[in-house]
Order: C-alpha cells, then sequence, then structure tokens
C-alpha cells in the first residue's frame, strides 16, 4: 500500500488557500442529497456536525453518552491557543507553526501544522460570536496567558473551564441545526464497526446502550471524531468511558492506525493514592504559569513542605532550563518530574511526587489573584486530598492524558478508507511526538469548522454513490458480526470482572510502555498483552443480559478492543529505535537524559495495517519532510 | 493509611423504565476514606459481579465535576451532603463508619428511570435545542475582539454558563422545575451582546419547551440553588422572569 499524504505543493502559507481553490464543490441545492454520518460529538464532531448541516448537508450524528454536551472535550480546563498576538509579544501565525512542529520533535506533518495555526484565529472569532464567555481584562477584550512550549501568551482560557465552555459553544450550534431538523441525533449509541461497500465508507452499526439492540445507520460518508484512546493504561485523566473501540474497529476493517505508541504523559496531575482508585485527575498545565516545581535537595526530608528552607530546595526546571523554566513542553516535564523521584526526592506518602508550589505568587499578587484564575482547580484538589493548596504546595505526578497517535488520515483527513474521516484527536494528525498545551482543542475545533466542510465536499463531488440501506449484505453481515461477538462475550461465564481485565492491562502498559520503555519492557508486554487477552476471553464475566441497559457489557466491548490496540502500541514503540516527545526510549538519550532522535532512520510516520488478531501488523511509512523548520535537537535551555 | 469503614448501603434497583424497583441492602466493609463515592460503588458492583449478581446501573463520566454526567440522590440530597459539590466529587471522607446511606435516582417525572439509578434526561437537550443558542453560522463573524465586553458582565455571564446540565435543580424541587437550568442559560446569552437580537424568542420558545416536557413551575423555594453544585445563583431565574416578560409585553 502506498500512502498518499495529497499535501499541496506550493508555499506552504498558500499550500491551504490553492488547496480548497481547487477543491470541487458541490451547489447548494445539491448538498441535501448528501447524508454524511459523524460519530462523537466533542469539539470535533459537534463542530462538524454543526458547520456541515448548515451548508445543507443531512447529518446523522451518534455519541455513547447521554447527551452531546457530556463528551469527555468538556473537562478540558487550561485553554486554547491561537496567535492572536492581541498581547503584542511577537506572535504571528508562522511561530504558532514553530513552536507545534518543534513541541512535536519533529514528528509532525508541516503543511497540516501550518494549516491549524492558520485556521486557529478563526476559532476563537467564532466562538465569542456563538457567546462563549471567554476570560477578559478590564478593558473588556480577551485576556491570554501562556502555556508550555511557547514564550508568548496566546492562550484564551474560560477560568479553569474553556474545554466546557467551547463544547457547549459547539453543542450549541449542533443543537441549532437539530432545531432546524438537518442534524438527527443518537445519543447512547455505541459505533462498534464500520460498513464499507465497493471500498467506500457507507455506515456503521451500533449497540443502542438503552435496549441493547443492534442498529445501522447509513450515509454517503462517515466521519470519525470518537476521541483518544488513553485509558488503555487503565489510569489517565480521561472520563472512563474514553475507549478505543471506534477507531480500532474501523482500523479492523483496513483503516491504518499512525504512530499508536505516541501517548502525552501528562506532568501535573494529582498522584495516585491507592488501588481503588479509578481515574487520575489533572492540574492544569496553565498552573505553571504561577506555581513552581520542586523537590527537597535532600532524600528523605521528613520536614513539611512549607518548612523547608529556600537553599534547601531544587527548583529543578528553573536550574535545568532557565529560558523556559517551568514552562517547558510536557514531554520534558514530566520526565524530569520521573526522574527526580527516581533518584528517591519524590514527596508525599508514596514519594512518587513533586511539589507545585504557589507561594511565591500568593504572596507577590495575593490569595484573589489565584482564586479567581485557577479557583475551581484549588477545589478539586482539596475535593481529591482533602488538602489545602492555598496554604501548602500541591503534590503531583504525570499521568497518562493524551494519544497524539490515531487514524492516519491524509492532508484532507481522509483515512485509507475511501469516504471515511477522522477528526479530533482520534486522528494521528498535527502535533507529532508530542502535543503542545491548548492545542487539542484548537485542533478539534479547525478540523470540524474550518476543514472537513471543505474537503468532504471534494470527496462527495468526486464519487458516485449507489443507494443502499440497511439491508445490503454489508450491514448484514456487520450487525450479524456484532451480534456474535456480543453473544459470545455475555457467553464466557467466567470468574474475573472486565476491571480486573482492565486493570492488569493498565499495569503492563505503564510499566512497559509508559514514560520510560526500552527494547526489554517492550518485548516483555508484546508476550504479557496476548496473554491477558487470551485470559479474558476465557474467565471475563458479564453479568445480566445483552438486552437491556448494561455498563458492564459496554466495557467488555471496550477493554476487548485495548487488548489488541494495546499490543500494537508496544509493537510501535519496540520498531522505534529512537527517543523523540513523549515516546522517550531509556537506549536513546543524550548525554544531559533528553530524548535522542534519528532523523536518519525515523523521520516518518508510522502506519500500521491490520493483519488479523495474533498476526504481525504490517508496516507502512509515510516519509517527513521539514521544509521550513529544520529539524535539531529541541532546546528548551 | 487511613483507616478501613464499614458501610451499609440501600440503593435502588429498577431493572428498566416500567419495572417495580425497591431499595436493596448491600453492606460494605473496608471502605478508604480516601474512596470516591463512585469508586466505592465500584469496588461494590466488582464484589456483586463476582457473585453473579448484576452491577448497580449509576451515570458517570470524567469524575471530575464537570460532564454534568454522575447524579445520585444521597441521604435525601441531590449530588449528596456537600455544598457546590457533584457527586464524582463527593469523598467517602463525608461519611462516618457505620454510616446507612441511601442512595436513589432523580425523581422527576420527564426524568424517566432508565435502569436503577440512570434516568434519561433528554429533556434537557430539547430545550436547549429550542432557542438555546446563538444563531451564528461558521465562518463571516467578526473579529472577537471587535466587541469589547466589560470584564463584570463577562464574568456574570461566565457564572450562569457554568451550569452542567446535570438536573439536580429539578430533583430537588418539590415541582420538578428546570427553571434555574433554563435560566442559566437564558441569563447567559442575555447578558452577552451576542445573544442580544434573539433574546425575547430565546425565553418565550425555552421557557414554552420546559412546559411541554412536563417540568413544574417555580414557587421560589431555592431548593436547586442550594443543591446545584456548581452554585448557580437563583437570581438568574429573576432574570429569567423578566426576559420572559419582556418577551411577552414587548
Ligand atoms: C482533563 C483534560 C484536560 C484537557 N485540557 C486541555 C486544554 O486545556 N487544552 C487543550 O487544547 N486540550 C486539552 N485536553 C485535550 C482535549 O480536551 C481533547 O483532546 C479533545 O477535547 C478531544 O476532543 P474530540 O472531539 O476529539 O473527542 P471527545 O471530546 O473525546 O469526544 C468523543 C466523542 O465521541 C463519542 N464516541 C467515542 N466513541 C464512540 C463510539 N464507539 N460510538 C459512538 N460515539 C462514540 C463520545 O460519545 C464523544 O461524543 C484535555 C484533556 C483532558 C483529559
Ligand atoms: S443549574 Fe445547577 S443543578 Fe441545575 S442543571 Fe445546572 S448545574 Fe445542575
Ligand atoms: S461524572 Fe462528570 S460531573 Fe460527575
Amino acid at each position: 500500500m502506498k500512502l498518499n499524504s495529497k499535501i499541496p505543493g506550493g508555499p506552504i502559507e498558500k499550500k491551504w488557500d490553492d488547496h480548497r481553490f481547487h477543491l470541487k464543490l458541490i451547489n447548494p441545492a445539491n448538498k441535501r442529497k448528501y447524508t454524511v454520518v459523524v460519530v462523537g460529538t466533542g469539539l470535533a464532531g459537534a463542530s462538524a456536525a454543526a458547520s456541515l448541516a448548515e451548508l445543507g448537508y443531512n447529518v446523522i450524528t451518534l455519541c455513547y453518552h447521554e447527551s452531546p454536551r457530556r463528551a469527555h472535550s468538556i473537562a478540558a480546563q487550561g485553554g486554547i491557543n491561537a496567535p492572536k498576538n492581541y498581547t503584542n509579544d511577537g506572535d504571528s501565525v508562522y511561530r504558532l507553526f514553530y513552536d507545534t512542529v518543534k513541541g512535536g520533535d519533529y514528528r509532525a506533518r508541516e503543511a497540516n501544522v501550518y494549516r491549524l495555526a492558520q485556521v486557529s484565529g478563526s476559532i476563537i472569532d467564532q466562538c465569542v460570536a456563538q457567546g462563549v464567555p471567554f476570560a477578559r481584562e478590564y478593558g473588556g477584550l480577551l485576556d491570554n496567558r501562556s502555556f508550555g512550549g511557547a514564550q508568548v501568551s496566546r492562550t484564551f482560557y474560560a477560568r479553569g473551564q474553556t474545554g466546557q465552555q467551547l463544547l457547549l459553544g459547539a453543542y450549541s450550534a449542533m443543537v441549532r441545526q437539530m432545531d432546524a431538523g438537518k442534524v438527527k441525533l443518537f445519543a447512547r449509541r455505541e459505533m462498534l464497526d464500520l460498513v464499507v461497500v465497493d471500498g467506500k465508507a457507507r455506515g456503521v452499526v451500533c449497540r443502542n446502550l438503552v435496549n441493547g439492540s443492534i442498529e445501522s445507520y447509513v450515509g454517503d460518508a462517515v466521519i470519525l471524531a470518537t476521541g483518544g484512546y488513553g485509558n488503555v493504561f487503565y489510569l489517565s485523566t480521561n472520563a472512563m468511558m474514553c475507549n478505543g473501540s471506534a477507531t480500532w474497529r474501523a482500523h479492523k476493517k483496513g483503516a491504518l492506525f499512525g504512530n499508536p505508541c505516541f501517548t502525552q504523559i501528562h506532568p501535573t496531575c494529582i498522584p495516585v493514592s491507592s488501588g481503588h482508585q479509578s481515574k487520575l485527575t489533572l492540574m492544569s498545565e496553565s498552573l505553571r504559569n504561577d506555581g513552581r516545581i520542586w523537590v527537597p535537595k535532600a532524600k528523605d526530608d521528613k520536614r513539611q513542605a512549607t518548612d523547608i528552607p529556600e537553599s534547601d530546595r531544587d527548583y529543578y526546571l528553573e536550574r535545568l532550563y532557565p529560558s523556559f523554566g517551568n514552562l517547558v513542553p510536557r514531554d520534558v516535564a514530566s520526565r524530569r518530574a520521573k526522574e527526580m523521584c527516581d533518584k528517591g526526592l519524590g514527596v508525599g506518602p508514596t514519594k512518587l511526587a513533586v511539589y507545585l508550589d504557589f507561594a511565591d505568587t500568593i504572596k507577590r499578587n495575593g490569595k484573589e489573584y489565584i482564586e479567581e484564575k485557577y479557583g475551581n482547580l484549588f477545589d478539586m484538589y482539596q475535593q481529591i486530598t482533602g488538602e489545602n493548596a492555598y496554604v501548602s504546595p500541591m503534590r503531583i505526578y504525570p499521568a497518562v492524558h493524551y494519544t497524539m497517535g490515531g487514524l492516519w488520515v491524509d492532508y484532507n483527513l481522509e483515512s485509507t478508507i475511501p469516504g471515511m474521516f477522522v477528526l479530533g484527536e482520534a486522528n494521528f494528525s498535527d502535533h507529532g511526538a508530542n502535543r503542545l498545551g491548548a492545542s487539542a482543542l484548537m485542533q478539534g475545533l479547525a478540523d470540524g469548522y474550518f476543514i472537513i466542510p471543505y474537503t468532504i465536499g471534494d470527496y462527495l463531488a468526486s464519487n458516485k454513490f449507489t443507494p443502499v440501506d440497511t439491508s445490503h449484505a454489508a450491514f448484514q453481515d456487520a450487525e450479524k458480526g456484532l451480534s456474535a461477538m456480543t453473544k459470545k462475550l455475555m457467553g464466557i461465564n467466567g470468574k474475573r470482572t472486565v476491571d480486573d481485565f482492565h486493570k492488569a492491562l493498565g499495569k503492563v502498559m505503564w510499566d512497559d510502555v509508559g514514560m520510560a520503555r526500552d527494547a526489554k519492557s517492550l518485548k516483555n508486554a508484546i508476550k504479557e498483552i496476548p496473554r491477558i487477552r487470551e485470559e479474558f476471553w476465557k474467565d471475563v464475566r458479564i453479568p445480566g443480559s445483552d438486552g437491556n441497559f448494561n455498563q458492564e457489557l459496554e466495557k467488555a466491548h471496550r477493554v476487548a478492543d485495548f487488548l489488541e490496540l494495546g499490543e500494537l502500541m508496544a509493537r510501535d514503540a519496540l520498531h522505534r529505535k529512537e527517543s523523540c516527545g513523549g515516546h522517550f526510549r531509556q537506549e536513546y538519550q543524550t548525554a544531559d537524559g533528553e530524548a535522542l532522535r534519528d532523523d536518519k532512520k525515523f523521520s516518518y510516520v508510522a502506519a500500521w495495517e491490520f493483519k488479523g488478531v495474533d498476526k504481525t501488523p504490517a508496516l507502512h511509512k509515510e516519509p517527513l519532510k521539514f521544509e521550513y523548520v529544520k529539524p535539531a535537537q529541541r532546546s528548551y535551555k | 493509611m487511613s483507616s478501613s469503614m464499614k458501610i451499609t448501603l440501600k440503593v435502588w434497583r429498577q431493572a428498566e423504565k416500567n419495572a417495580r424497583g425497591r431499595l436493596m441492602t448491600y453492606s460494605v466493609p473496608d471502605v478508604s476514606p480516601d474512596m470516591s463515592f463512585l469508586e466505592m460503588l465500584d469496588m461494590v458492583n466488582n464484589t456483586l459481579v463476582r457473585k453473579g449478581e448484576d452491577a448497580i446501573a449509576f451515570d458517570h463520566d470524567c469524575r471530575e465535576g464537570i460532564c454534568g454526567t454522575c447524579s445520585l440522590y444521597i441521604n435525601g440530597r441531590a449530588h449528596g451532603p456537600l455544598k457546590g459539590v457533584a457527586t464524582c466529587q463527593l469523598h467517602m471522607r463525608s461519611f462516618s463508619d457505620g454510616d446507612t446511606i441511601v442512595v436513589e435516582p432523580w425523581r422527576a417525572s420527564p426524568f424517566p428511570v432508565i435502569k436503577d439509578l440512570v434516568v434519561d434526561r433528554s429533556s434537557f437537550d430539547r430545550i436547549m435545542q429550542a432557542g438555546g443558542y446563538v444563531s451564528v453560522r461558521t465562518g463571516g463573524v467578526p473579529d472577537a475582539n471587535a466587541i469589547p465586553i466589560p470584564k463584570a458582565v463577562a464574568d456574570e455571564a461566565f457564572d450562569a454558563a457554568a451550569c452542567i446540565g446535570c438536573g439536580a435543580c429539578v430533583a430537588a424541587c418539590k415541582n420538578s422545575s428546570a427553571m434555574l437550568f433554563v435560566s442559566a442559560k437564558v441569563s447567559q446569552l442575555a447578558l452577552l451582546p451576542q445573544g442580544n437580537a434573539e433574546r425575547r424568542q430565546r425565553a418565550e420558545r425555552m421557557v414554552a419547551q420546559m412546559d411541554a416536557e412536563g417540568f413544574g413551575s417555580c414557587s421560589n423555594t431555592y431548593a436547586c440553588e442550594a443543591e446545584c453544585p456548581k452554585e448557580i445563583s437563583v437570581s438568574n431565574i429573576a432574570r429569567l422572569n423578566r426576559e420572559f416578560i419582556r418577551a411577552k409585553v414587548l
């Protein structure tokens, strides 16, 4: 298979405009003859559904949530980037582009990133017009703050609830189209198969989560905007239901999976406290604007944090990276925190934590200043830990947060299955080996509002569609396949719960495919995961019936997929014999412990083809060319 | 490490919408005060499943108090005993060893039970659909800084926009009124210049849809504000009433 990224020619700043000019259009009256199935109603899905419906397409949208507004995008805290340069600190489209390519450790496509930076300003305009209450200054204009990996203030935010406000904005645009009859919503439906007819994606098969029935939805094109798969690690900052099933099942139908091992471990999360923990909670990166990270200089310092004098503290990020200080990119901050804890300098009962301290800012600007900016995060911290972070520093530790990997897509966001487009965190596209803060919201909305409306039109205009309905053999087969799998799961009747298996998988993933990996640990994972998978299919127990609401069954479908996806992640990580961004191979590091890339051998996207469970997947490579930002050893010193 | 507690749970079990439900008792040993309430339920569920019984169905997702998915009436209070805290953020340290805890679903006829503690809140989406938006299309909007909005106004709009759509206000209200929820959205958009053009129709249509869904009327007891996990203020209800009257008379 030859991967064609369809990156347009010409200078980078003109690619998108030229490309749009060459994309075919569908006249307004004809758009209503087409139906697009959009799976997912997070930022990417809701913005796509609304924008396509506004153009005149009929949109069918599905989510496993009870309401579109509950998609995981709602939980994003810190903010969204755009190079508006309202702060006059030297920002520009080119600088955002540059920062993102560099932040991604030179493993992203330049053309995609440039386009992302180009359209991001319009996102802010769009959201403000919808009534999104972004933070403002006293003069009434929009306020900005800084995020990691950047030396300018380009992040727009709505207190600590930016994702919520942006999602409610996209949701409002979408319900407006529901009101107009152009978007039909099917909530509490989980897509569990993709249907391909004559080589084109033509619909999906779902389980109705309320009554268990198997349902098919037909369209002329399918969009997956189903979010990331960080929950393969069991513990992550993702919501409990986040999963990889939609993309994984599409992968099994032929869509290649790009860079599956690129996982982001976020440096500032509330540390794990015990085995009953069901998820980890992020403390937004924006806190690094005002908080300073440190550990005691001496091992086993038994004093309270506030009793440790300045001279006995190591503000290690400020020491190692004087120019970026606490605002180094996430991968760097996470790795350094782990290193400190590995050296025995960690704090708190488990010793797996470092301090994030606000005392200086509180002294300088007062408690109100912190309350106003981060009040909800401090409340959340208190709820979970029972501690007051205004008085003593927060304890934080890295946790799985985001997956840069995802289904491979070309410049049009189309996967290797014609007619199936993938948006948002579900695709692999713009962040390379490490995502910068506040750029996932940007990417999801760029994909949905400003890219897919054009590129899908070209696909629809360039293809002929034979009419199909759910009686078509391809739909019938997919329905039967799903029913059979569900029956099989229900029939195992073993002794262990779905959570038991998920935890076992999560432990292997964290220990062997986590923040620091090497050939030995990865080989171990490739051996262990199939073993857990085999046990799962012999010994899992799902109560109740498949004919009604059954959350254990929902989880079982998801964990079954994680047990395959996790193995692919390990294989990808093993084959990539270099370190880059969030992919840190112990064997490949510089003398001062930074990621050591091998551009000669690995400057490509790894796109994996499914060959069957228990079969070795096939690797395809999309070479990456850097014409503008020349790869160099990333330096944040 | 903190000591473990023994808790007795009385949980509403109901097989499906039209089935009869009842409270079932479970005794739960080994509850850690650091567990969240939902992690305690996870533990109970894993035990039930291993014993061959059906797990207790309850809605949840983010477990960070932001998605609005969790619900639960705990000891007669929506989202449990703490003020300004959603069920998913409640921790067992708020209870004591030996406590009996009664857990029920939201009870309101516009929120029919799906199973056990899970209810159907899609009526909220239909209310939003009836005008809970600003009619702008993608593209072709002015620059974000074209309209300055005083910080105090933006902050007030934000306070209203913080509603997570959980439905606790309805569950807490003896009339099952959705006024706090509706007024939060109407206020957010009425306060901002962007929402101004459609403010009349918005107030009218959203209230009409709320009535059509079978939510009751507001009799100013303010149980909603007391139980709202986001502490949405009842002053929004007053604003909704003004918007509504204005729509009717002007
Ligand atoms: C705690 C947290 C904080 C974050 N903060 C920030 C931030 O400050 N800035 C930033 O830029 N990014 C942030 N991120 C990342 C960002 O929030 C996400 O990457 C982004 O919101 C993902 O959006 P999405 O639309 O791709 O997917 P999601 O919002 O995850 O939506 C997925 C949708 O797909 C549906 N779905 C999934 N699978 C199926 C299926 N099989 N069948 C039917 N429906 C399905 C779901 O119901 C849902 O509607 C944060 C992430 C986390 C976890
Ligand atoms: S007003 Fe409060 S209680 Fe009601 S839905 Fe909104 S957040 Fe929940
Ligand atoms: S689970 Fe999201 S608010 Fe409680």
